[in-house]
């Protein structure tokens, strides 16, 4: 399959755009009117075609941009991308895994020659062609975990096994929701989620764990998790908040459906093999209010969701100010009709919006 | 979530193998290496992982853990070896009596509850009898990476003693033999003494050498954080008795020999499970009503979910009484 | 003296318990100012790990507890002006030290945060270190911005001492840098910054 790519920014002018065969696609994350923290684990194991669950690394439209980006994030500021010196073993699992999946599930875009440990990769959207020796640092620019996420979108945990829990001692972290690597890393599961709030006195992060230590390889799951950002900007860091934090103030009702962006996260988690760590890739996609609202079932349905999330989440989540807002422009597209079950548009049985 | 959400099939993923060698190691332990059907190569893993061999015994079909020996940078092969236990539930037995070179067989893919901590300054590796199994991929493991190691490996006899010679011969100055019937033990405590800063141990073998190893660390003032063990409950066998599967609607019989998964999964119910060893969670099941008492034989539930009867993991334990009632 | 209730919160702030003696082969004391009591009281419960004690002791004007603690007969003590003076030997004893040592923290979260690290990066896994607070609950801050640490806070928000901007006081703790985390208190409103108020008012 073709893909164009887009020539766009996540940033300054906010040149970012999603095209139609983006909108169709685009993760929304509400699969009834409201919205409770769930574990909401399922196999990563293929999806509806053109999906973007069908593949196991999705790469879409906004691919060479997003990582031109990340080189700028990354250049600014270095520490976005570290790994603990027992995690190189898991960073040379995570490269191999995406080299794997790309060039067997994209391979006009990807390729790998192996011979033996003498390995070659080449990325035609990136113009990247290195040969290099596996298990063999010296032969790489970079470190192996960072090498290969600067040519995959999202961001990359990668989690130790020990003791019965997760720890984040390695990760690439710059399309994240307003949390920082640097000071998260070394923390386990419960500690790096500890800001999160009531989902701890529900037991979720209990289940979670458990489902996730028994990751196997072979057996990879998924989960979706969201969020709200003003503009396409993808570093929303807590490094850089003191810059962009004046951002969240500039939304008017005129331009709110352009600018306000639903966040989604496609959480995925794949055991890697000869370090038996995990590897937890957080895959950013963003979508307009305006664009959101061309499909009648989620303008009824995140009316609905974002009216009703408890105070505390939508705090956490960081847009309790801009709420009225939001309700505002989004009651517009609510007609008060009943949802279908599920997180499709289904184009073909929702009726049009009527108001 | 999205439009084919596909349920989790217990177990781990499985492969298609042919049994390429059948070597006999000594007059109780046999090694058995499998090579792919398929001509691939085996996935890779990491010392210390496990794969469930599956054996079909005429109407019966057994799982059974068995350690990766080989070298994890060799994906050509996978090899374990078993030790026959003449007196057990038969699986060791049926290994080394119907499986044969050139046979077709399932394993699963790797499943590591015994891993290096890969921080640590230095491994010691203790091993006793079979127990020498998940240290041989782990040695080959640390080998390729320049890891700071050595072995101490208990043994019955000299002639028992598998891959003795081999493991003397290629690595003189960090093996240590200690041949039982020649009142050759570990001096545990001296060895413990004196290890720097750092060291973790792992533990492989018979119960008793794991509660030693873990009593005579923690008297030390080993933190138990260092100190890691991996034992394969087979599920000891007892008095049958019926349990009522409450969403499947159906009672059971667990017979003596088999244990309360494998009645289960006899009776057409899937149930949860990975490792079939006690050590994992993933068959954890909630008690409905139970008037009896529990016989708890695993590693995983905590002393406060084994006295509340809320809880049974039915891969190793069992129940004695008038009536239990599981959420399956 | 009474110790400071810390209120409760999140999983990832430290809490911090009372030293209790344990079966060792060694015994390494850290501690600052009043946290020498809670050695003094451990040492008190087995007189005869003393024997096999190493103390090392920042006073910060605590003198007489130095005093206290010369009358354990500990195997070794140290009197030191600062932390920072004392990691050099800090880092030698722990690259030294044998399986069998049992590592003690007492005093303020600062030093023993820092005290907890140069363990880690020796290979001692945190959980089996004991730590128990005493004094003062001044925290050591950073700045999620421009990474610099920010020692004794008491107030929220407080101005960091390297990049000069206002900050808000986070219970989000990193074990990794020994500090709590400082975020921009007005980066929606800026030139918004609420009153100073002492962090546990």
């Amino acid at each position: 399959m073709t893909i164009q790519f887009n020539d766009e920014t996540f940033r300054d002018d906010y040149s970012f755009k999603n095209s139609e065969w983006a909108i169709n696609r685009f993760p929304f994350p509400f699969h009834e009117d409201s919205y409770m923290y769930s574990v909401n684990m399922e196999q990563h194991r293929g999806g509806p075609k053109e999906s973007i669950f069908e593949k196991r690394f999705d790469v879409d439209e906004h691919y060479v941009s997003e990582m031109r980006d990340r080189a700028m994030v990354l250049a600014d500021d270095p520490l976005r991308c570290q790994s603990l010196p027992h995690m190189t073993l898991a960073g040379w699992d995570l490269l191999e895994l995406i080299m794997v999946s790309k060039s067997e599930d994209y391979p006009d875009l990807f390729e790998l020659h192996r011979d033996k440990d003498n390995w070659r990769w080449v990325n035609k959207p990136l113009g990247i062609d290195d040969s290099f020796v596996f298990l063999d640092e010296t032969t790489l620019p970079y470190g192996p975990m960072e090498y290969i996420t600067r040519q995959a979108q999202g961001d990359f945990c990668v989690l130790d096994q020990r003791e019965e829990n997760l720890w984040m001692d390695a990760g690439m972290i710059t399309t994240q929701a307003d949390w920082s690597l640097d000071f998260d890393i070394g923390m386990n599961f419960f500690e790096w989620h500890a800001p999160v709030p009531k989902a701890h006195e529900l037991g979720i992060f209990t289940r979670a764990l458990k489902f996730l230590l028994n990751v196997q390889q072979g057996a990879p799951a998924r989960r979706l998790n969201w969020t709200m950002t003003v503009n396409p900007l993808l570093d929303t860091s807590p490094e850089n908040y003191h810059k962009w934090g004046i951002q969240k103030t500039s939304l008017t009702p005129e331009n709110l459906g352009s600018k306000q962006h639903l966040r989604v996260e496609l959480q995925t988690f794949f055991r890697l093999p000869r370090s038996n760590a995990l590897v937890f890739p957080i895959r950013c996609y963003l979508c307009s209010f305006q664009d959101l609202m061309t499909r009648p079932k989620w303008g009824r349905r995140l009316h609905r969701v974002i009216r009703d999330l408890p105070e505390e989440l939508a705090t956490y989540k960081g847009f309790i100010d801009n709420r009225p807002m939001m309700l505002d422009y989004l009651s517009q597209f609510d007609d008060g009709l009943p949802t279908s079950p599920g997180v499709f548009a289904d184009l073909d049985t929702e009726p049009a919006l009527q108001k | 979530m999205s439009a084919a959400p596909q349920k989790t099939k217990p177990g781990a993923e499985k492969i298609a193998v042919t049994v390429a060698a059948v070597v006999r190691v000594n007059d109780l332990m046999t090694r058995f290496e499998f090579k792919r059907r398929d001509g691939q190569l085996f996935p890779p893993f990491s010392g210390g992982a496990h794969t469930v061999v599956e054996m079909k015994d005429g109407e019966k079909t057994r799982l059974n853990p068995y350690s990766l020996m080989s070298s994890p940078g060799d994906l050509s092969t996978y090899a374990i070896t078993v030790r026959r236990d003449d007196i057990g539930r038969g699986g060791s037995l049926f290994m080394h009596r119907n499986v044969q070179q050139g046979d077709d067989m399932t394993i699963t893919y790797p499943v590591n509850l015994f891993s290096l901590d890969l921080r640590a300054k230095k491994h010691v590796f203790l091993a006793g009898g079979i127990g020498i199994t998940p240290f041989l991929a782990m040695i080959h493991q640390m080998e390729q990476s320049n890891g700071n190691w050595e072995l101490h490996y208990s043994v019955k006899t000299k002639s028992l003693g598998s891959y003795v010679d081999d493991l003397t011969q290629m690595y003189p100055n960090k093996v240590k033999i200690y041949i039982d019937d020649q009142s050759q033990a570990i001096d545990l405590k001296g060895l413990l003494d004196g290890q720097p800063l750092g060291t973790h141990a792992y533990v492989c073998g018979p119960k008793g050498m794991i509660n030693w190893v873990h009593a005579t660390a923690s008297a030390q003032g080993w933190p138990t954080e260092c100190v890691h063990s991996e034992e394969f409950l087979a599920p000891a066998p007892g008095e049958p008795f019926q349990v009522r599967l409450c969403k499947s609607d159906i009672v059971i019989t667990v017979g003596e020999q088999e244990s309360l998964l494998e009645a289960i999964e006899r009776c057409g119910v899937e149930a949860p499970f990975l490792c079939r060893g006690g050590s994992c969670g993933q068959c954890e099941t909630d008690v409905v009503s139970a008037d009896g008492e529990f016989v708890h034989r695993d590693h995983w539930l905590d002393d406060e979910e084994h006295a509340s009867g809320k809880k049974i993991m039915p891969c190793v334990s069992r129940f004695i009484g008038t009536s239990l009632e599981l959420d399956r | 003296m009474s110790k400071f209730e810390f209120p409760p919160s999140i999983k990832s702030r430290p809490t911090y318990g009372t030293l209790e003696p344990r079966n060792g082969t060694a015994h390494l004391f850290i501690a600052d100012a009043q946290g020498a009591q809670a050695v003094i009281d451990v040492c008190q419960k087995d007189p005869s790990i003393a024997k096999f004690a190493h103390i090392i002791f920042i006073p910060k004007g605590e003198d007489e507890l130095a005093e206290d603690l010369a009358e354990l007969g500990a195997a070794q003590l140290y009197v030191g002006p600062t932390y920072e003076a004392a990691i050099s030997r800090i880092r030698h004893v722990l690259r030294d030290a044998k399986m069998g040592l049992q590592i003690y923290l007492a005093g303020s979260e600062g030093l023993m945060g820092q005290a907890q690290n140069e363990a880690v990066n020796a290979g001692y896994p945190h959980t089996a270190i004991q730590s128990e607070h005493r004094g003062s609950t001044a925290r050591r801050m950073q700045c999620v911005h421009c990474k610099g640490i920010t020692e004794d806070v008491e107030t929220d928000p407080f101005v960091c001492a390297h990049c000069g901007l206002n900050l808000f006081v986070r219970d989000h703790y990193s074990r990794r840098l020994a500090a709590f985390q400082g975020v921009c208190i007005d980066a929606e409103d800026h030139g918004n910054v609420p009153e100073q108020k002492g962090i546990y008012e």
